[in-house]
């Protein structure tokens, strides 16, 4: 073997190794969750559906899972349209305050969470807003909308702005130029945007560790308290479920960018 | 449609008009369209933040610098701020010597198996930071597969203590921030014409060569954004070391939390937020001198 096959084949080794480094850990959690033992050996000594069992007759797990649906649903209906608005002011302005402005709504990204978790609190617990599921919203709203603005961004940059002046100037006035001609050429990104907004708040723990909680206390919270206490496999069914959402959620954003290239 | 057809006095306000009023009545719109999203980012984030600031100079109501002199002076906090200084440099170096391969072999390899690559990077991306924390404590634990598959293999006699320290929190902090590296990497990589290293190689230099005269040098604004991106990240985390550190792996966002949640010592917290803030707009500024902003934060 020559040098440079060689050292191809140890490139390649690499970085399978590297890609089994980053997926491995993702799916040993399923075969887990189908365990019929409390221990968490690999393999599992047999199979059974008890854990999901488990997380299907808890009081507690079902009312967590219920809150953290209700607020990733609304966190995508509000966020989208809130950042679509944002993405195409900020895509149409000529105006030097712009870049600012975008900074300003990135913020949230930028911030460590942390911050955002305490600086969160802080205001909810001067405004009575603590525990709420208002609250809950509003907070993912916040941390969801620079990843709508992201995707709608780049979707606006992309598209041909002469198609809506042309729209406008055939007497459409601009609202409707927008829904008629530019939404439907944004589409995808804007499907993007509402999913990663669903995701987001799906997934948030930090924020939802400071302000949420009692009635409203989220999915990824519960599992974060149990995580500290005990390794229960309960957790390794509800992994399966979260990861197989955000699967199913990745391919969702694969077929929207599909179809738009198709 | 109807109103194609009749006059429109909107038709006078048409972008080829530049005159200031009309100028201004565009950026009144745009204002308008943005302000949902500003009034939630000003609420929630800004009016706290100033009032945080103000709070890390007060003792009692009045001006003071006390708080900050107890973080630059108190051995407690001197030691979370070099440790998570630490763990975020073994992330970051471990991440860019893990990622730089990845995003390579994503940029030069055939589209299907480049495709095939980015799915799995993205695929964790998207996967809860619980979900891989979670999985890590099942691979790391005493009985864990890897202690099972090291003791099967005769290379140690006793379960290796792998989680609940220090090394648990970088493992699973490399896999969690691992894709932050790939992504800005790969879209970097993937702009660099190809014609440039077949130019190279008909000049007659070896692939090595022209990977590190030409390919390199010019990934490496890629380099640095990966790697600003996971350090910065890496300041601030919590989840992670909470979980996998044992109790032991105290990191600055851990002073934050512990000082608000069980000391309810605003002052104290608010300071070390402002340290924490200080030190990752200083570096996001340094950097984006050298590297657009958007650039970096065009990720996911």
């Amino acid at each position: 073997m020559n040098r440079s096959s060689l050292s191809r084949v140890l490139f390649i080794g690499y970085v399978t190794l590297v890609l089994l480094f980053l997926v491995l850990p993702v799916l040993i959690v399923i075969p887990m969750s189908f365990s019929d033992s409390r221990f968490l050996s690999f393999p599992p000594p047999g199979y059974s559906l008890r854990w999901y069992d488990a997380f299907f007759s808890s009081n507690g797990w079902m009312s967590a899972a219920k809150t953290s649906l209700i607020a990733a649903i609304s966190t995508a209906l509000i966020a989208t349209p809130v950042g679509v608005a944002a993405a195409y002011g900020l895509n149409a302005s000529t105006h030097w305050s712009v870049r600012y402005l975008k900074l300003l709504l990135l913020l949230p990204l930028i911030v460590p969470i942390i911050i955002v978790a305490a600086g969160v609190f802080l205001s909810y617990a001067m405004t009575g807003l603590l525990h709420s599921l208002p609250g809950l919203i509003m907070a993912d709203v916040m941390l969801a909308l620079p990843y709508v603005i992201t995707a709608v961004a780049a979707g606006l940059q992309g598209f041909d702005n002469s198609q809506e002046m042309v729209a406008r100037s055939l007497g459409m006035n601009r609202f409707r130029a927008f829904m008629v001609v530019v939404l439907p050429q944004i589409k995808p990104s804007v499907i993007t945007g509402a999913i990663f907004a669903f995701i987001q708040a799906l997934d948030e723990t930090m924020v939802a560790l400071f302000i949420a909680g009692g009635q409203n206390q989220t999915l990824t919270v519960r599992m974060f308290t149990a995580l500290r206490d005990e390794i229960d496999p309960t957790i390794a069914a509800i992994s399966t479920l979260l990861t197989a959402t955000s699967f199913a959620m990745v391919m969702l954003v694969a077929m929207a960018r599909q179809r738009a290239t198709a | 449609m109807k109103e194609t057809t009749l006059p429109n006095p909107g038709l006078q306000a048409m972008p080829k008009d530049n005159s200031a009023r009309f100028q201004r009545r565009e950026h009144h719109l745009m204002l308008a369209l943005l302000m949902p999203a500003l009034l939630i980012v000003t609420l929630l984030l800004i009016v706290p933040l100033g009032w945080m600031i103000a709070q890390s100079f007060q003792v009692d109501g009045s001006f003071s610098l006390e708080h900050y002199e107890r973080v630059l002076t108190d051995g407690v906090y001197w030691r979370t701020f070099g440790l998570t200084f630490r763990i975020s440099f073994i992330v970051t170096l471990a991440a860019l010597l893990l990622g730089y391969p990845l995003a390579y072999a994503a940029t030069v390899l055939p589209r299907r198996w480049s495709l095939m690559i980015l799915a799995l990077v993205i695929v964790p991306f998207w996967t809860s930071v619980l979900v891989r924390a979670y999985a890590w404590l099942i691979l790391l634990q005493r009985s864990g597969v890897i202690n099972q598959t090291l003791m099967g293999l005769g290379l140690t006699d006793a379960p290796l203590a792998l989680v609940h320290n220090e090394f648990g929190t970088i493992v699973a902090t490399v896999h969690i921030l691992l894709p932050f590296m790939v992504l800005p990497l790969y879209a970097t990589m993937q702009k660099i014409p190809r014609d440039l290293m077949l130019a190279g190689s008909s000049l007659g230099g070896s692939p090595m060569h022209i990977f590190w005269r030409v390919f390199f040098p010019l990934s490496l604004s890629g380099v640095l954004a990966g790697m600003t991106l996971v350090f910065v990240l890496c300041l601030g985390f919590y989840i992670t070391p909470e979980l996998m550190g044992g109790g032991r792996t105290v990191m600055a966002s851990m002073l934050v939390s512990r000082n608000i949640q069980l000391y309810v010592e605003w002052g104290a917290a608010s300071a070390v937020s402002v340290v924490l803030l200080l030190m990752v707009v200083t570096i996001f500024y340094l950097v984006s001198r050298l590297v657009s902003m958007e650039r970096i934060l065009g990720v996911k």
